[in-house]
């Protein structure tokens, strides 16, 4: 083994190599297999079993929050199309009741010339009527006239 | 010369010293293996009251543990890179662990209360044995992930981009375990000897912002350490295209 001198040692010194160094070299391995089986495979499971909760958790969170975006756009389709439905509808009653005013109007106008019409004609016949009848009076009253005349002569 | 009767002086200090243990024919540096049981008890009492009750919700210990598990998954993330990072975490993680514990618990004890036959207590790193080991085993390992993960395309390594690089490359294999080994020892060693000459000296006040910095430069080390072990096997595991 290599050995000398060295500040004065009388035995050694610094550099002084011997079966410290195998032995050293073999318990730091022996160390090596302890402290894996006692502090970095423990520590190991704990931290990533950890990690892969976590991980694991905020991807959940994240599929979670992408389904409720997911949601809240059908929803707002949804609530669009109710609303045009609402708006289409809304449109389409008063269309209709526009409609019905129109046609009531109508009725109602039509009705009021026919009745006019009729009142009319009335007139007219009774009118005729009249004339008719005077002038048949306006006969037998010159018929009378004349007959008188015709007599008294 | 005055130099030397300088650091005889510093005889207190015993730089160079070893508590040596006899076993059979192999000599030991006792005050290594001591320190380092002690600090590697100390780590793994506190893990295992760490992870002994362990929740979805970190409570306690639990934070600490997960943070520092964290701090070295990404470490040998960014380094090694996505697709092996995991079979060498633990790797990494006890390299960074065990350098760290070892520069702070150095650092941190007074270890130097305790007596011992010859030699004295201190960080583990301080000793070239430790560095060296932990530096080997860097080296054994960049060149197993290169090869289990590549096969025999690993040396395409050595001539890429051209095949100019081929030496460079090669000694490049003796440069990272001198230069890891090397600078931890240094930095720990050095940083040992100033705090000690400075206590020898002044006793009072002024060896405690050394010690911080002491502190600081521990923690350092033991980054730098991990991160270029990860680095070369991040390297060695790299597909060139």
């Amino acid at each position: 083994m290599l050995a000398f001198n060295f500040f004065g040692a009388t035995e050694g010194g610094l550099f002084d190599i011997n079966a410290t160094l195998p032995l050293m070299a073999i318990q730091v391995v022996a160390l090596t297999y302890i402290l894996n089986s006692l502090f970095f495979k423990p520590v190991g499971n704990v931290v990533e079993k950890r990690e892969k909760f976590v991980s694991n958790n905020i991807i959940e969170a994240k599929n979670k929050l992408s389904e409720v975006k997911k949601l809240e756009a059908d929803l707002l389709t949804q609530l669009q199309s109710a609303r045009t439905e609402a708006q289409r509808i809304v449109s389409e009653a008063e269309n209709e009741s526009d409609k019905l005013y129109k046609e009531a109007l109508e009725l109602a106008n039509n009705e009021a010339n026919a009745s006019k019409e009729k009142a009319r004609l009335e007139i007219e016949s009774q009118t005729s009527a009249a004339r008719d009848q005077l002038s048949k009076q306006a006969d037998d009253l010159s018929e009378l006239i004349v007959n008188r005349l015709i007599l008294e002569k | 010369m005055f130099f030397n009767s300088l650091l005889t002086n510093f005889a207190a200090l015993e730089v160079g010293q070893h508590l040596y243990w006899q076993i059979g024919n192999i000599r030991l540096h006792g005050q290594v293996f001591l320190t380092s049981w002690i600090l590697l008890g100390a780590l793994l009492v506190f893990i295992s009251l760490g992870t002994k009750k362990m929740g979805n919700d970190p409570k306690g210990l639990q934070n600490l543990l997960e943070f520092l598990w964290d701090y070295i998954r990404d470490l040998a993330r960014t380094q090694i890179g996505e697709k092996v990072y995991r079979d060498w975490m633990p790797f990494i993680g006890t390299l960074f662990l065990f350098v760290f514990v070892s520069n702070w618990g150095g650092a941190l004890i007074p270890w130097r209360l305790i007596k011992l036959p010859s030699g004295e207590l201190g960080a583990p790193t301080a000793d070239i044995n430790t560095t060296i080991a932990l530096a080997l085993l860097v080296s054994l390992s960049y060149f197993y992930a290169g090869l289990s993960n590549k096969g025999w395309r690993y040396f395409e390594y050595y001539v890429h981009p051209t095949p100019i690089m081929l030496p460079f490359k090669i000694l490049e294999d003796f440069t990272k375990p001198l230069s890891l080994s090397f600078r931890l020892f240094g930095n720990i060693l050095a940083d040992e000897l100033v705090v000690g000459v400075l206590v020898f000296l002044v006793p009072l006040i002024l060896p405690i912002p050394v010690m911080f910095l002491g502190l600081f430069t521990s923690a350092i080390q033991a980054l730098i350490f991990a991160t270029l072990a990860a680095y070369y096997i991040g390297e060695a595991v790299e597909e060139h295209h």
